[in-house]
């Protein structure tokens, strides 16, 4: 069995970080009734004596004494760390595990990454290094962090940029959350495309999130929730949004509903590494299949279902629904339309009481909805974990490599240019040592490329099939 | 003699627990419709085959499981060990913690020389444990990195260690709607590996096993375990004892050797494909009388139309008549397509197998010209039934039955290929562009061969 560390860099990153911990102890205390400490728990937590206080040594079989976090929270303001560390899930952190300062990165790339990433650097090395001491097998790093901002976006990829000098062996899945055009962040789209150029240099698979998808996600939960059609018939903890049976108890905040649904990505993406099934698809598979070439490797997610109704008997009418909604465009976590751009590649990770021979009817049912590459007509990978998540009889994770991801990076693009012909606040990362035009130009650089690839795919899409010719044998 | 089976990978290790378990449940069944002497002269022979004796009594499977992650391993050990009537030897496995993420370079480059001393070590110890090898049997799917990649590797390992061994290989087909998107490479870069080293490639298609489960089986909703379990039926009614030449008064001591002699006349040609007939849910089994003129009537038309199970048969296609050219191969009208074979081997369970006729598959037309039809047509029989099944007819076939699929899943390779889509994947862990030409190259040249005979 693997283990993974999580990156949680930045407000938003911490944030959404301190939602996955949370709904994880929940999955766990759900499955693991005995309080062993076993192969699946020890993934994502060590179990750490700390009876005689201090820094106990790590358990690895039997009772759990105290479950602590493979994780670094990172931020340049200590607000919400300090939050965290207050809050119920304290124990579950190291106080090694931080690396925080005092005054933010005032929402500049540059500070997050050049001024900061220097100064921590080897404060940086060394605490990822015991973690990783931690670790029997470490297979991942999940790196979480928002885009538009200065720490989460800077210095969380300058982070990604230690993992692939340190850890090249170990893949890096980053989870990006994207600004929306409406943003109140000006700079955003500066931060947004300088980090980009990193994601695409030094990520193995990047899942991008846009806050007006989650939103309306939580919406829609919302209203079918309290509309009265279904009201009390749903099963409260399976909400995609919701924090119901898990550690934090006082009221939620504005974005735990949405922080929540990122959460539960990470936790699906990472079951069938963890749990038992009768086709395991693991975290090294996923990035195995899904990027045909190294740059292209944004994976549009989508969730389904949204709630469980309290039902026990689920008709397979219901169980092909959650599949044909994983399609639409409602449950994508970015604004995109897959279903009408080209798909590169197709993952669905099943979990609960689902058999192949659903997966098979259901794949046979959307495919012709769907257009896949000319070289990659049956691009399908498959999954199947037997636990399913907390609340649920069955879910679904769909991971796609879909040209729909190209409109959100031609929009960055678009607002990225806005402010740079007029040279609007570029002084502000300019006066940071490290910082040069030339950085500006190269991230935009490299964002177009990356744009004029995903076009040169959608070229083809439609377009008829010459397949190349074979081999011809002597006989 | 003895049979060291090897599973490899999720699925190999999945399917080989169900096939230890069918081979136990037959021994132990009461259904056998022969007498006392008999029975127990095809348990002893089926004991010794695949299982050694332990002091607690409990029989001990002839096997190594390798994996390079320990979820299903744990399972499949615990699984035996639970079942009370046989079980693993749980020093015989092998496994890592970080799988091979579908990679075949990362099974066969990586994995397989990292850890081949290893595994060696233990085939090592279950091969002395057999008073007399026959062979191995390694168990293992195409589509994904470990079962694939280090499968490969192993056999040729295998190869190395034993080289007067017989090697057969159960390779798992997979849904030709995907389960692994990069399967297709996978799938080229072991068949074309395993040719070099292995003696006979015995095919199970997933496509095929789930109509069987969804149109005989009548089951609902198929899981994998139902799949699995159907393929171990196949593989048990071809593996138990059986006597493998008219009035032998033992059963087969060789049952790898006679099946290589049999079936696999010529290097080139290795590809073997298993039909079984009948095949029903347990239920419908108490309702349900068969002759054999009918099983066999079905069992050659099976073969003569490349159908893969008893229902949906063709019978309009039909064996080109004697002086008659054959038609050609490239015909549009596919539906006449007639199978050609090489070598044919029947074999019969049950009730009543000393009276069948099986002239029907002696038809010289059935057969390539290169062998005499008397040597290219073989009969294992027992009068023993099997699995509750009174009686059990199958076939396993050197003939174009793979013909179509390898041609397919070639296609889909070479589509990809030409694309250069997810070669990275493969040359970060060593295969180049030249290694996946020669594949390439190699299956061209065996699908050409099946193609013109």
């Amino acid at each position: 069995m693997t283990q993974s560390v999580v990156l949680q860099v930045g407000q938003c990153g911490n944030q959404i970080g301190c939602r996955f911990w949370d709904l994880a102890l929940r999955e766990h205390a759900a499955v693991n009734k005995k309080g062993i400490y076993d192969e699946a728990l020890s993934s994502f937590f060590r179990n750490v004596d700390t009876r005689n206080g201090g820094d106990g040594a790590d358990i690895h079989k039997g009772k759990i004494f105290s479950l602590k976090a493979r994780a670094l929270l990172i931020d340049m303001e200590e607000g919400v760390v300090n939050e965290i560390l207050q809050g119920p899930l304290r124990d579950v952190f190291d106080s090694k595990q931080l690396i925080t300062d005092v005054s933010g990165s005032g929402n500049n790339w540059a500070v997050g990454h050049k001024l900061y990433g220097c100064q921590y650097r080897e404060h940086i090395v060394e605490k990822l290094r015991r973690t990783a001491e931690h670790c029997d097998c470490l297979q991942c790093f999940f790196v979480i962090h928002s885009m538009g901002g200065g720490t989460g976006s800077g210095l969380g990829t300058f982070v990604l940029n230690v993992l692939e000098d340190e850890f090249p062996e170990v893949y890096r899945f980053v989870t990006s959350v994207y600004p929306s055009g409406e943003d109140d962040v000006i700079t955003s789209p500066y931060n947004s495309v300088l980090a980009m150029k990193e994601l695409n240099e030094h990520a193995d698979c990047v899942l991008p999130i846009e806050n007006e998808s989650l939103f309306s996600i939580v919406s829609k939960i919302h209203q079918m929730t309290n509309s009265g059609k279904l009201g009390s018939t749903v099963k409260q903890n399976s909400l995609l949004t919701s924090s119901a049976g898990s550690i934090k108890t006082e009221q939620e905040k504005p974005f735990d509903a949405m922080n929540n649904i990122v959460a539960n990505l990470l936790l699906n993406l990472t079951s069938s590494a963890r749990f038992e099934g009768s086709l395991n698809m693991d975290l090294n598979e996923i990035s195995m299949n899904l990027v045909p070439f190294p740059r292209l490797h944004y994976l549009v997610s989508s969730l389904t279902p949204l709630y469980t109704l309290a039902d026990v008997n689920v008709p397979s009418r219901r169980l092909d629904q959650m599949f044909s909604d994983a399609f639409s465009k409602d449950h994508q976590l970015i604004q995109a339309d897959p279903k009408h751009s080209l798909y590169l590649a197709c993952a669905l990770l099943v979990r609960g009481n689902v058999q192949v021979s659903d997966l098979r009817r259901n794949i046979e049912r959307l495919k012709p909805s769907l257009h896949f590459v000319s070289w990659n007509q049956e691009g399908w990978k498959t999954g199947l974990c037997s636990v399913p998540p907390v609340g649920h009889s069955h879910s679904l994770l769909a991971l796609a490599n879909n040209t729909c991801v190209k409109p959100t990076f031609t929009e960055l693009k678009d607002r990225f240019m806005k402010l740079y012909k007029k040279k609007a606040h570029l002084h502000h990362y300019l006066h940071i040592d490290g910082m040069e035009q030339s950085c500006f130009s190269e991230a935009i650089s490299s964002l177009s490329d990356l744009i004029e690839e995903y076009n040169q795919l959608d070229a083809t899409k439609g377009a008829p099939r010459t397949d190349p010719s074979r081999l011809k044998i002597a006989m | 003699m003895s049979i060291v089976t090897v599973q490899l990978g999720q699925c190999g290790n999945q399917i080989g627990y169900e096939v230890f378990n069918a081979i136990c449940s037959d021994f132990h069944s009461t259904h056998g419709l022969c007498s006392k002497k008999e029975n127990e002269s095809y348990q002893e022979a089926c004991k010794e085959r695949f299982f050694s004796e332990e002091k607690t009594g409990v029989p001990v499977a002839r096997a190594v499981l390798v994996d390079m992650e320990p979820k299903v391993i744990s399972q499949t050990l615990s699984m035996a060990a639970r079942s009370g009537h046989w079980k693993y030897d749980h020093q015989s496995h092998f496994c890592q913690k970080q799988g091979s993420g579908n990679n075949w370079a990362n099974g066969y480059s990586v994995h397989g020389p990292r850890y081949r001393e290893v595994i060696m070590n233990l085939v090592q110890k279950e091969a002395e444990k057999c008073d007399r090898l026959s062979g191995f049997f390694t168990v293992m799917s195409m589509a994904g990195g470990t079962g694939s990649g280090m499968g490969a590797f192993v056999t040729q390992c295998l190869r190395d260690a034993f080289p007067t061994s017989f090697i057969l290989n159960q390779v798992i087909w997979p849904y030709g709607t995907g389960e692994v998107i990069v399967q297709n490479y996978n799938s080229v870069l072991t068949l074309s590996h395993l040719y070099q080293s292995s003696d006979a490639l015995l095919v199970h298609e997933n496509d095929a096993i789930h109509k069987i489960c969804a149109q005989l089986m009548n089951i609902k909703k198929i899981s994998f375990r139902d799949v699995n379990q159907v393929i171990a039926h196949q593989l048990g009614s071809v593996f138990q004892p059986t006597y493998s030449s008219e009035g032998a008064s033992q059963y087969s001591k060789s049952p790898l050797g006679d099946l290589m002699e049999s079936l696999v006349p010529h290097p080139e040609f290795k590809m073997l494909g298993l039909r079984n007939i009948p095949q029903m849910s347990e239920n419908s089994l108490a309702y349900s009388t068969f002759t054999w003129p009918g099983l066999i009537k079905h069992l050659r038309q099976m073969l003569i139309a490349n159908a893969k199970m008893e229902e949906g048969i063709d019978w309009q296609v039909r064996p080109p008549l004697p002086g008659h050219p054959v038609p050609p191969k490239a015909s549009p009208n596919k539906a006449l397509h007639f199978n050609t074979s090489i070598a044919n081997l029947v074999v019969l369970r049950g009730k009543d197998v000393q009276s069948v006729d099986l002239g029907g598959f002696r038809d010289p037309a059935l057969y390539t010209s290169w062998l005499n039809p008397q040597e290219a047509f073989n009969i294992w029989k027992t009068p023993r039934a099997f699995n509750k099944y009174e009686k059990s007819a199958s076939l396993v076939s050197n003939s174009q039955f793979l013909l179509k699929l390898m041609d397919n899943i070639v296609g889909k390779a070479w589509n990809m290929f030409a694309s250069k889509a997810y070669v990275h994947q493969y040359t970060k862990f060593g295969i180049e562009e030249e290694d996946f030409l020669d594949c390439f190259t190699t299956l061209e040249q065996v699908i050409s061969s099946y193609a013109s005979l």
